[in-house]
């Protein structure tokens, strides 16, 4: 029984849920505990109870020591003070087995999975056991076609789509019989009709007595699935309370603390167009990768255009084709920057010509981790900001632009010699968009702008990109986070499988129709076209 | 035409003998690599080998003493470069050159007293009946233990790779070393197995060539059969059964140019002897050029290091 | 439980520290290995490390090994700092000194003061040529330049005992596998008298000089740093890593080939067939011990260039085989390969499992 989908983009699936009715008795229990890692005091005196068949939301902002308390619960860290109490016996988590043997299976937001293997195979090795392939696939279709995530066992992962693939993980765990399933932020990646399908999994387990425990930031989400959450705010629960009483507003302020202020947008009056490409198509040379197909799309200054899709379905083609490491045949004039053709170009004149990029992957693509900060900054900035005399880098002067960086955008470094590798994903993130920012580039297209960063850097990140637009340049924002799409964006494109949607303007569009324009013909269907 | 046949079944069994020692450090190095560990050392871990297992031959009087000398010297080389590389974090590529050139060195060195020096040989299969067989006997039938070694040593390898849960894991430690951490499989141990058990057909390798190939010792015998041996690893995208195909494909140019040049043919020694390196090029070019293949056949941590976090 | 922590910063102190540590744990393993040996711990050690030194001839023979050693180490070194390992320098030293030396040998009445440039051009070039086919395999073909480039090695030698066994073997040379003395116009002035140093060790200078500059602060060190540690960062900053493969392999190349035509001229005077100890693998030391700096590499040839000093005077003087050489040799460059460890990470002594 598939759920209508609704308009409103708050509420999500079926009004009423089913839960097992939560009975005295406790299923987990986490006692006072506490985690502290070097500088940092991760989780802090937290104490929560899960009882079966109970869907229990953790909610908190990036840095809230979410995973920190999770892995904990999963053997995967041992709490310096405080117990974890199971079915009323307290217990040490040495290790994950210990945790799978009591009955706790856990969905990572990072999925543990071998992608030229089969999808039996991938099953197989996560369970204990001989190796029993026929009998090992006839369980996998059962229970995957009972909890309703198909799965063909003979599939190689790297052929499924993310759901697909997630799909995997959680069938894992379904066949070791769970009692508590946990799951980590798994809508990320998801579209919102895979995300529904998932819903009424979880909906049924819980029917069964297993309980869940939902980690989240998704306000609307909790809401719509959890009898039960606990809030926590650097390190320490804040709340606990029962989302559906609730309103997204008042949750938000328990994980943020304070009244969150949206990121401000001026109203900008239409200026000339910045940054054009025109029927742009290029195969790809990645294996898994998709070829882009007619890329259409026009912004102008101050306007920052977002570009939504789900991971893999040619952002990073399209990010290459926009940064010149594929360039387009020589006098093409497919893409035009201020009237003039850069499509023939690289990286380096393409940014003398006032563009900027901050690529997906901080990790060896936008920086080198094994290198320092002034030797990252030199790395997109040393034509335009003349940082080279002669073929010799001039240090004085990249020392300070990296200074300049991080004091603007309040990277926490110890210096800027310190090795990027050093930096946490948020500061490393700040880094480098700010080093972008700080050229005053004319056209900037920024991919996935605040993943794996702290709201207070997130914050930071899209009223820079914000603050940039209004001063006239134009903004292309590649993300999977429609939230954040819609929070920061004018218009709004989508990109499924090497194509991109027309570009609409944000207030006209509604998250469904994204979500139906994200989901393409993924899935299923896919493997038909194959 | 008995005098055409007559000529060709030595020539096979020489074939058979030129391709034995690279199909076991082919075969080793390949468990190596699904592990994810790229281990240059191969020649190292070979001429190690087959000082040991002369040596040992000599001392004991037995070459099969002497071939499990081979291998525990091959073993005891890869544990170094398991150490460094595994634990220690070194760069897999200059280890494997360093595991060479120390390999290289220590066997000039120890080997002074051997060259000359001869010893007794391998025990051949002798099947009454089967051996005596005109033409496929002795082929089939009449070789020494280390080929039929060889031969069950690539299916084993095939067949625990493919069906067994210890070649599943290998297999899955080598596509993705992180998920196989996440999973709780130790990677670093399996690694270090995989790497041993490298070492251990490589030194088996190296014995063939010094007890039975030419059975004498000489400074760098291996004359770049390691290096071959790695090449022949790509040749087969990772699949024993291919390895099996390549190795054979060798050591029959191998034995080609070397008749070639007896037979009088007009090309002068030098340029015949050039035939398998030059080849170990073509193979390499036409494998690598098909990146997809590569991508999808590769193990995807080949050579990278693994590092645990937290 | 021994864990590797890893640092916020690479330790300055241990890039030059772990070749200190290494040098030392090599003398100390040398002495051991000595001692096994049945010799004297001291006088061997002495006999191999300090003894070469204190003689006229030793000292400039210590020049004489150290300028091809610094030479190709310089080329190898640029390579290694942007992933690509050139194995294959000892062909390309090789085949330069087959073009300069045929030159040489074509030119064999000559006395022209251009035959010698000539040849040294024409052994630059011969390396480049050697190490062109492994660059375009590579950026055409993808094709692993480790195993091409050696494979070529062997060809090299095969094409260089061909060419002094058959076509170019001197035939007033009553039938040795060796060409012509080289004529007096196309042999490498000597620079110090009564010794073998030659112009040879002027080029490796100049080399290192030049290296220095380049590297120093200079855009080149960058993008080989940035190539070699993020590949696709260095795409992303502009820069061709296929440039950067041509321009590594060239430079080794070129500069191999000039230690080869050098020492062929030099102090060899003829092509022979074997024309180096083994210069090409050695060098591969010769530039991880000098932390593939230009300053570090000239250290390093002078290090191991009494290694192989060392292991002659010791078979003349105390009897040991010279192929202690290649053991220490060895010694070394694992003890450095574990002591690089303590660059990126500190060692602590815990409790607890590992991970």
């Amino acid at each position: 029984m598939i759920e209508e989908y609704g308009k409103d983009p708050e509420v999500r699936g079926a009004p009423d849920h089913i839960g097992g009715a939560p009975a005295d008795v406790s299923l987990l229990e986490a006692q006072g505990l506490t985690k502290t890692f070097p500088g940092c005091l991760a989780n802090d005196q937290v104490s929560f109870t899960i009882r079966p068949g109970e869907v229990h939301a953790l909610l908190g902002e990036n840095g809230a020591g979410k995973s920190t308390l999770v892995k904990m619960m999963y053997g995967l860290l041992r709490p310096d003070e405080g117990q974890l109490v199971w079915e009323g016996r307290p217990v040490r988590m040495e290790s994950p087995s210990v945790a799978r043997r009591l009955g706790i299976g856990m969905v990572f937001q990072h999925l543990s999975l071998f992608e030229p293997l089969t999808v039996l195979e991938n099953v197989a090795l996560a369970l204990p056991g001989r190796w029993n392939p026929k009998e090992l696939r006839a369980r996998v279709i059962e229970v995957s076609t009972a909890y309703g995530l198909p799965l063909d066992p003979d599939r190689v992962v790297h052929s499924l789509s993310v759901g697909e693939r997630q799909r995997i993980e959680v069938v894992r765990c379904l066949l070791q019989d769970p009692k508590l399933l946990i799951l980590d932020e798994p809508t990320s990646v998801l579209t919102p009709q895979e995300a529904d399908q998932l819903f009424n999994t979880l909906r049924k387990l819980s029917a069964e007595g297993r309980a869940i425990l939902y980690i989240s930031h998704k306000l609307h989400e909790v809401r719509a699935l959890c009898q039960n959450a606990t809030v926590l705010r650097e390190g320490k629960v804040v709340a606990h309370c029962d989302p559906r009483g609730e309103s997204p507003e008042s949750l938000a302020e328990l994980m943020l603390g304070t009244r969150v202020a949206p990121p401000r947008r001026a109203v900008t009056v239409a200026q000339a167009e910045r940054l054009v490409m025109s029927n742009v198509s290029v195969t790809t040379n990645s294996t898994f990768g998709f070829d882009l197909k007619d890329i259409n799309l026009s912004v102008r200054g101050g306007e920052i255009l977002g570009i939504a899709g789900i991971a893999g379905n040619g952002q990073g083609e399209l990010m290459r084709v926009f940064t010149g490491e594929t360039t387009l045949p020589r006098h093409s004039d497919a893409v035009r920057v201020d009237g003039v053709p850069v499509g023939g170009l690289g990286p380096i004149q393409r940014r003398q010509h006032g563009m900027a990029f901050v690529p997906e992957e901080r990790n060896g693509h936008a920086a080198a981790l094994e290198m320092a900060l002034t030797e990252n900054a030199f790395l997109t900035g040393f034509k335009k900001l003349r940082l080279t005399l002669g073929g010799m880098i001039r240090a004085g002067k990249t020392l300070d632009y990296t200074q300049r960086v991080v004091d603007t955008y309040k990277v926490r470094a110890t210096g800027p010699a310190a090795d990027a590798g050093s930096l946490s994903g948020g500061n490393l993130q700040k880094f480098v968009v700010g080093r972008e920012i700080l050229q005053e580039p004319g056209v900037l297209i920024v991919a996935q702008p605040t993943w794996g960063v702290d709201a207070g850097a997130a914050l930071a990140i899209r009223q820079a990109l914000i603050d940039l637009a209004a001063q006239g340049s134009a903004v292309v924002v590649i993300s999977q986070d429609l939230d954040e799409i819609f929070a920061i964006c004018d218009s709004i494109a989508v990109i499924s499988e090497g194509r991109l949607s027309r570009a609409r303007p944000v207030s006209e569009v509604t998250t469904g129709e994204i979500g139906l324009l994200m989901g393409g013909i993924h899935g299923e269907h896919a493997q038909a076209a194959q | 035409m008995i005098s055409g046949w007559e000529q060709l079944a030595p020539l096979i069994l020489t074939v058979i003998t030129a391709s034995t020692p690279l199909l076991f450090a082919a075969a080793g190095e390949l468990v190596t690599e699904r592990s994810g560990v790229l281990n240059l050392g191969v020649e190292g871990l070979m001429v190690v080998g087959a000082l040991a297992a002369f040596a040992g031959t000599h001392a004991t009087g037995s070459a099969i003493l002497g071939v499990m000398f081979g291998a525990l010297a091959g073993v005891v080389l890869a544990f170094v470069f398991a150490v460094l590389t595994l634990t220690l974090l070194a760069n897999q590529v200059a280890t494997g050159l360093a595991l060479t050139i120390f390999g290289l060195g220590l066997t000039a060195l120890l080997g002074k007293g051997y060259v000359g020096v001869t010893v007794g040989n391998l025990p051949q299969l002798n099947i009454p009946g089967l051996t005596d067989l005109p033409f496929i006997g002795p082929i089939l039938f009449g070789q020494d233990a280390m080929v039929y070694l060889s031969f069950a040593a690539v299916i084993g390898i095939s067949w625990v790779l493919s069906r067994t849960r210890i070649g599943l894991v290998l297999r899955a430690v080598g596509a993705s070393h992180d998920s196989a951490h996440a999973l709780g499989y130790p990677v670093i141990r399996i690694r270090y197995l995989a790497t041993m058990f490298g070492g251990a057909l490589g030194g088996i390798a190296g014995s063939y060539l010094s007890l039975v190939y030419t059975p004498m010792w000489a400074e760098n015998l291996t004359a770049g059969r390691g290096w071959i041996a790695l090449a022949l690893v790509v040749f087969s995208t990772w699949r024993p059964w291919r390895l099996l195909l390549g190795a054979y494909l060798f050591g029959a140019i191998t034995v080609i140019q070397l008749h070639a040049q007896g037979l009088g043919v007009a090309v002068p020694s030098e340029f015949l002897s050039m035939t398998p390196y030059l080849a170990t090029i073509l193979v390499l070019v036409v494998i690598s050029r098909d990146k997809l293949k590569i991508k999808l056949n590769a193990p995807a941590c080949l050579g990278t290091g693994f590092r645990p976090t937290q | 439980m021994i864990h590797l922590v890893p640092r916020r910063q690479q330790s300055k102190a241990m890039v030059w520290g772990a070749p200190l540590i290494a040098v030392a744990l090599t003398l100390i393993t040398g002495g051991l290995t000595f001692a096994i040996m049945g010799k004297p711990m001291g006088e061997a050690l002495y006999t191999f490390f300090v003894h070469p030194l204190t003689t006229f001839d030793g000292a400039t023979e210590l020049i004489v090994k150290a300028s091809p050693l610094v030479l190709i180490g310089i080329g190898l070194s640029l390579g290694f700092r942007a992933n690509v390992w050139n194995i294959g320098a000892e062909g390309q030293y090789t085949f330069g000194a087959i073009l300069g030396g045929g030159l040489a040998i074509f030119f064999h009445e000559s006395t022209s003061p251009f035959l010698l440039p000539g040849m040294l051009l024409a052994g630059v070039i011969g390396g480049m040529i050697w190490a062109s086919i492994p660059a375009l395999l590579k950026t055409r073909f993808n094709a692993n330049e480790i195993l091409t480039s050696l494979m070529l090695t062997y060809v090299a030698l095969l094409l260089l005992g061909f060419l002094v066994h058959g076509p170019w073997r001197d035939p007033d040379g009553f039938n040795f596998p060796e060409s012509r003395l080289f004529p007096d116009a196309g042999t490498m002035p000597i620079l110090i008298e009564h010794s073998r140093v030659h112009l040879g060790a002027v080029f490796a200078l100049v080399a290192v000089g030049a290296a220095w500059l380049l590297l120093g602060k200079g855009m080149t060190g960058f993008k080989l740093k940035l190539v070699g540690s993020a590949p696709e960062a260095a795409r992303f900053a502009g820069f061709s890593e296929t440039r950067m493969v041509w321009f590594t392999l060239l430079t080794a190349g070129g500069l191999s080939g000039l230690a080869g035509v050098c020492e062929v001229a030099g102090p060899i005077g003829q092509l022979i067939p074997t024309i180096s100890p083994g210069y090409g693998f050695t060098a591969i030391i010769v530039a991880f011990l000098g932390r593939l700096h230009p300053v570090g590499v000239l250290l390093a040839g002078l290090v191991m260039a009494l290694t192989y000093l060392g292991g002659e005077s010791a078979q003349i003087l105390i009897g040991v085989p010279s192929a202690v050489t290649g053991l220490f040799q060895g010694f070394l460059l694992f003890y450095l390969l574990a002591c690089d460890v303590l660059i990126r990470y500190r060692i602590r002594f815990s409790e607890g499992r590992a991970a």
